[in-house]
């Protein structure tokens, strides 16, 4: 396999004054090799001409608190907590912002600073509307824990008595209440920087300045995505996911509803960072177990979807291909984009809507569970889908506003009710008095139980193209993937980089195994060939790569290419416990690939529950009409203006 | 071919981004062509603009709002500007302040219903030597004073008359 | 020749009047831009926009920053309250500052120069293009400026559009870009990282204009006046209670009893210098010098005379600061309206000592944590006759808390 990482230029958009100009200077500074020593409270340390005066405190160990600084984000320097003084100033300086390239003596906590700061935090806290104990953050805040860290105990410029704001809740997904907002502009970074959506960006100046969306228009009107990134960037409670805990409580209470509940991997990753576990610590069947004392009366796993997407999308793959290569159909359309990130189906709605016929036409797990539970789940179990409840545990807030799409009725139902978060379900284990880390373990319930690895690996950015690999090339060579890639681990195509790119030469060919026979006569055509995938995460990076496919560029030859609107793939999704960082969400990853290995199939056409669900209930196989009718949808152009 | 009023606005849109520039520091000249001849920026406008400069239409609004010369909403023909700033203040620009709301039966920020006037508060307008001040549109007034302000208004409304005839949009002083 | 409101302003005789067009330019492209910028080292002219910051280094860093393309921008944002020299710099001088800009950036080796007008000068415009395109049919501006082969600079008119923070040189850059007019963190420096990236150098008309005065006239004679440390004559646009406001041509280290002589305006009770970013001087104070070293300004004077209620004058610079500030950083954003709720509870008579206290103390951290100049001299004004008119003040002042301000409503 030739592995080549493609380096797509990262220009950024952010407004100037935001742009890492001291990052860009940094690298420069640590290109030439220069080091400078500096002091911070009398302790000395030599760091790369550059650094910034919070970088080298970190690496004393010395704490500067800060807010609108984010590690994954541009440069601020607008909250002005981290003040410090340096020797020989009159002006503090803002240490997230001071790249240092003399040898000055810095101050982190004299009289001066430490009254500034305090002021800081009495003038947000006077203009910041809301009580702590009615709060979704209550508990993890960032300005509560700095309130608390420097013991305010009075309002010493007053109070914001009455809200300034209307809360938008006109979207599915992400609830605004910009009476929290302190202004920090992370969701604005987030927005348009990191993830080049651009729906929130602040207006006005002075007194008046907010954050708002388009003529202030409610963010189901707009080009919101649903990503949920800045939520988890936001320190405060001004952003946070649309709760259905109450929803999904009432249907637990109704003993007429059967309420069934599915877990994606990624949620099982973060939940313990809910409980105070460190990142990393996956929770699985703890959490069956939590799920069930709750109340849900079958614990189902999301990658049994998974795997049935796979071979779905895998099918149509292959499909696309023998048009392309056989028919050498000018009108097959290739690359073909996954299509299981909500967040970025409706990011190519409204940005490239000329590449929609691109998408697998296959739905996202989450929906094809859901339409499996509502038909064939329900007639296998007698019930009557009407009284069925399916709720999805989602790491991602998109998954509410996928779950709300009219299409997504295949069953003649709504095929998901409710699509719940991690945060969410935390809170309702806490709400049921469960310590969660503390559980015993349990299994996911039958039917529908069994998952394989390749489902596990789809919460990380490159999961799904790995798992989808690992099928597709044991369909068409009839080799174990493991004569190819050792321990069947496709490490090219992880890792974090924004877009990645690989071929596979595909030398030998064998049978059409039974599954796809009516489909394929036999897969002469492919021997020879060499399939070129390309990953990418982030919607930003979504941009270049599609930028560069309309400009011909070497991702316009692929043929398969997997999008996640979020950073780090679904691991690091809206839905995720807040804080998130690159180490958080690396974290993450190596929970979910260490779980993969823990599966003893690992490759979705080798599910034996899929393979039922084909000969019992979708008896013409992949692709084929019943298939066609609930596991596959179509898209809407909406392009980007707005009316 | 007919055009729709969109379309040509767009077609106007691309002819002034062909002659200023198709960058991002091309955005300000534009907004102000834009302002200048439409006495404010449409929703619409908003959108082309950041379409064809290939920026988020909330950037373009973000911007907009941040500079007060820049109107989201529809502005009078004559815009009235009155200084404020602590030496038109000393001069009295209280008293010329109360005239103008009274010829113009309008409050600072609001727009006469024939949408000939807007008027409005400016901060200093750098004519602090003859205060009061007061900018309408472009043209500079100074030692104004209670018995000016309707010769002003007269000469606006007159200008008005004959501008109004040939090109309703463009307004000049 | 000139826009008629400008020639309506008072003026004693000016340097400027005596320079002909040419003259500087033709000395500077003379000799080697380094021995030019020798010049103006030698001169001692620092910024005249309010920073005071010397111009010689500016420009001697911005030649050696590294960059194919840089820029000259002329900093014509004049929003100060009671300013507006530049104004008249502009109408009458408008070939000085081009000429000034044509040496910077012979000196630092740029191409491009941009004004940056204030939208409220829009008056201005036609006629600074005109002298433009003068100079370019003259061949002072173009491929080959005053036929030096090697040396193209050409000047843009760029205007802002209502905001006084974009006077600030990073805000300016931004607006210029295309962006909000919000400060930049610094470092880095636009001597360095400038518009789109590039060094730049961003200077006040009058810094330019003296500039030129320089080259035509010698440093020596420059450095002969004023004080040590702050060399030169300056424009002070004298307004408010004095009998001839205009704009006047003094050397700095002037006190500010003789300025007061100068302009008819010897019953002040109190100066504000510097504007609304500046201090209000009282009486007693009088024998001050206005210098980088004691008092700096960018040159506005506003005379107050007996009957001058100072708290108004605070509370209407607070209002335009309100109004102004770009709000992106806590302490100014979040501060001023604190500042100027105080100043309403002391009109009302409803301020506590101890929340005054409160405010003061509040209003040295905006001096010393805000990201711009705006925020840090903000609390100025009210700072200043805190100090100096506490009688004016303490009339106003309640002995005991209101009771109700720990809950008062933001
Ligand atoms: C809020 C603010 C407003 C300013 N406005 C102006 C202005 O209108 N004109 C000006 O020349 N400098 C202004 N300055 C100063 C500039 O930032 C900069 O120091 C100056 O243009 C440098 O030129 P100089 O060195 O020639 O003085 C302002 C600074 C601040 C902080
Ligand atoms: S001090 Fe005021 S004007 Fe300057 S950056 Fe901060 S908010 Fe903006």
């Amino acid at each position: 396999m030739d592995k080549e990482l493609q380096p797509i230029g990262s220009e950024t958009r952010a407004p100037a004054s935001q742009r890492s100009r001291t990052a860009e200077l940094l690298k420069h500074a640590k290109a030439l090799g220069k080091e400078i020593d500096v002091s911070i409270d009398g302790n000395s340390v030599t760091v790369p001409l550059g650094t910034t005066i919070l970088e080298a405190a970190r690496e004393l160990r010395i704490h500067i608190p800060t807010l609108c600084f984010h590690e994954d984000l541009c440069l601020a320097g607008v909250c002005r907590i981290c003040m410090v003084e340096i020797e020989g100033q009159r002006t503090l300086q803002s240490a997230c912002s001071y790249p240092i390239t003399a040898p000055i003596r810095v101050s982190t906590h004299t009289a001066k600073v430490r009254r500034a700061r305090r002021h800081v935090l009495d003038l947000l806290l006077a203009s910041h509307h809301g009580e702590c104990y009615i709060c979704t953050r209550n508990g993890h805040c960032e300005l509560q824990a700095l309130a608390a860290e420097y013991g305010v105990d009075l309002f010493r410029f007053g109070r914001a008595d009455r809200p300034r704001y209307a809360i938008d809740a006109s979207s599915h997904a992400v609830v605004r209440d910009m009476n929290k907002c302190i202004l920090c502009r992370r969701c604005v970074r987030t927005c348009i920087d990191l993830q080049e959506v651009g729906v929130l960006e602040a207006l006005h100046r002075g007194q008046h300045t907010k954050v708002g969306t388009f003529m202030d228009k409610p963010l189901a009107d707009v080009v919101c995505i649903n990503c949920g990134q800045c939520i988890n960037r936001c320190p405060t409670g001004a952003l946070r996911a649309n709760d259905l805990t109450d929803e999904v409580w009432e249907a637990i209470d109704d003993p007429a509803k059967h309420v069934v509940i599915q877990t994606a991997p990624s949620p099982r990753a973060g939940i313990g960072e809910c409980f105070g576990l460190e990142p990393g610590r996956p929770l699985t069947f703890q959490m069956n177990t939590a799920l069930r004392r709750c109340g849900f009366d079958r614990v189902f796993d999301t990658n049994f979807a998974a795997d049935l997407t796979i071979i779905e999308e895998g099918v149509e793959l292959l499909l696309r291909l023998q048009r392309a290569i056989v028919e050498r159909d000018p009108a097959a359309v290739l690359p073909q984009f996954t299509s299981c990130s909500p967040g970025w189906v409706k990011y190519l709605e409204h940005f490239f809507p000329d590449y929609l016929p691109h998408l697998s036409t296959a739905k996202s797990p989450q929906q094809m569970f859901g339409a499996l539970i509502k038909t064939y789940y329900a007639r296998t179990n007698r019930l009557d889908p009407k009284n069925i409840v399916t709720v999805a545990l989602m790491p991602c807030s998109a998954k509410k506003f996928e779950c709300n799409r009219p299409e997504m009725c295949a069953s003649g139902f709504k095929d998901i009710d409710y699509g719940l978060t991690t945060r969410e379900l935390a809170k309702m284990i806490r709400e049921a008095g469960i310590d969660l880390p503390k559980l015993e373990k349990s299994d996911f319930d039958n039917p529908f139980g069994t998952a394989t690895g390749s489902g596990v690996i789809f919460g990380a950015t490159g999961g799904v193209m790995e798992a989808a690999l690992r099928t597709v090339l044991e369909l068409v060579t009839g080799q174990k993937i493991e004569n190819f890639f050792a321990h069947a681990d496709i490490v090219p195509l992880r890792g974090f980089e924004g877009a990645r790119y690989a071929e596979v030469p595909i030398t030998k060919v064998g049978p059409v195994p039974a599954l796809v026979r009516h489909l394929f006569p036999d897969w002469n055509w492919l021997r020879g060939a060499t399939l070129k995938v390309g990953v990418c995460h982030g919607t930003a990076n979504a941009k270049r790569v599609m930028e560069d496919i309309r400009d011909g560029g070497r991702f316009s030859h692929c043929h398969f290419i997997e999008f996640m609107a979020c950073p780090g793939g679904c691991l690091g999704g809206g839905g995720q416990p807040t804080p998130t960082s690159p180490a958080i969400r690396a974290a993450r990853a190596k929970a979910i690939y260490s779980e993969d290995h823990a599966y003893s199939v690992r490759k979705s056409h080798e599910n034996p529950a899929i393979l039922r669900v084909y000969e019992q209930f979708l008896a013409a196989g992949p692709c084929g009409h019943e298939s066609h009718e609930l596991l596959h949808t179509a898209y809407t152009r909406r392009g980007k203006y707005i009316a | 071919m007919l055009l729709t009023e969109r379309e040509r606005l767009r077609e106007e849109l691309l002819q002034l981004i062909g002659q200023i520039g198709r960058d991002r520091s091309a955005l300000l000249p534009l907004l102000q062509e834009v302002q200048r001849k439409y006495c404010h920026i449409s929703e619409y406008c908003m959108q082309v603009i950041a379409d064809l400069l290939d920026i988020h239409p909330v950037e373009v609004h973000s911007v907009v709002s941040f500079y007060s010369f820049l109107d989201e909403r529809p502005q009078g023909q004559f815009v009235i500007r009155l200084c404020r700033t602590a030496t038109c203040d000393m001069a009295g620009k209280d008293h010329v302040a109360r005239q103008l709301r009274n010829d113009l039966r309008i409050g600072f920020g609001q727009t006469t219903p024939d949408g000939k006037f807007s008027l409005d508060w400016a901060n200093c307008l750098g004519m602090c030597d003859q205060g009061p001040a007061m900018l309408v549109n472009e043209r500079i007034f100074t030692r104004v004073t209670p018995e000016k302000v309707h010769g002003i208004l007269a000469e606006c409304r007159q200008m008005f008359g004959a501008h109004a005839t040939s090109s309703p949009k463009e307004r000049q002083i | 020749m000139t826009t008629s409101a400008a020639v309506q302003t008072t003026t004693n005789r000016l340097t400027f009047a005596a320079i002909e067009a040419g003259q500087g330019l033709n000395a500077a492209l003379k000799q080697p831009p380094a021995d030019a910028l020798r010049q103006v080292a030698f001169s001692g002219l620092r910024g005249r926009g309010g920073a005071g910051f010397s111009t010689s280094l500016k420009w001697e860093l911005a030649a050696k920053s590294a960059g194919e393309r840089k820029y000259v921008v002329c900093n014509a944002d004049e929003g100060e309250p009671g300013t507006f020299k530049d104004r008249v710099i502009l109408a009458d001088f408008a070939d000085l500052v081009f000429e000034g800009m044509t040496i910077g950036a012979w000196v630092i080796g740029a191409a491009h120069g941009i004004v940056y007008l204030r939208a409220e000068y829009t008056y201005l415009r036609p006629h600074l293009e005109a002298v433009l395109q003068r100079r370019r049919d003259a061949g002072l501006l173009g491929s080959a400026v005053a036929g030096q082969n090697g040396f193209a600079f050409d000047i843009a008119i760029r205007m802002g559009s209502g905001a006084y923070v974009c006077g600030e040189e990073t805000a300016l850059i931004e607006s210029l870009e295309g962006q909000r007019g919000e400060p930049r963190n610094r470092p880095p420096f636009p001597i360095d990282t400038g518009f789109l990236g590039n060094p730049t150098i961003v200077n006040n008309v009058e810094t330019f204009a003296w500039v030129t005065c320089i080259l035509a006239k010698g440093a020596d004679w420059f450095k002969g006046l004023g004080t040590e440390k702050s060399t030169g004559h300056k424009l002070f646009s004298v307004s408010g209670d004095c009998a001839r406001p205009g704009v006047y041509e003094l050397p700095m280290g002037i006190t500010v009893a003789e300025l007061l002589e100068e302009v008819g305006g010897e019953a002040a009770k109190a100066v504000q210098i510097g504007g609304a970013a500046g201090q209000c001087v009282p009486a007693a104070r009088f024998d001050r010098t206005i210098a980088y070293e004691d008092i700096p300004t960018g040159g506005s004077v506003i005379v107050l005379g007996p009957q001058r209620d100072l708290l108004r004058m605070s509370r209407n610079f607070l209002e335009f600061f309100l109004e102004e500030s770009c709000g992106q950083c806590t302490p100014c954003r979040e501060g001023i309206p604190k500042l100027l709720e105080g100043v309403e509870l002391l009109q009302n008579g409803r301020c506590s000592m101890t929340y005054l206290e409160e405010l003061c103390g509040l209003g040295e951290t905006m001096q010393q944590a805000s990201k711009c100049g705006l925020g840090q001299s903000a609390p100025n004004a009210l700072l200043s006759i805190v100090e100096h008119f506490q009688d004016e003040i303490l009339g106003r002042v309640v002995a005991k808390r209101p009771p109700a301000r720990r809950e008062r409503t933001a």
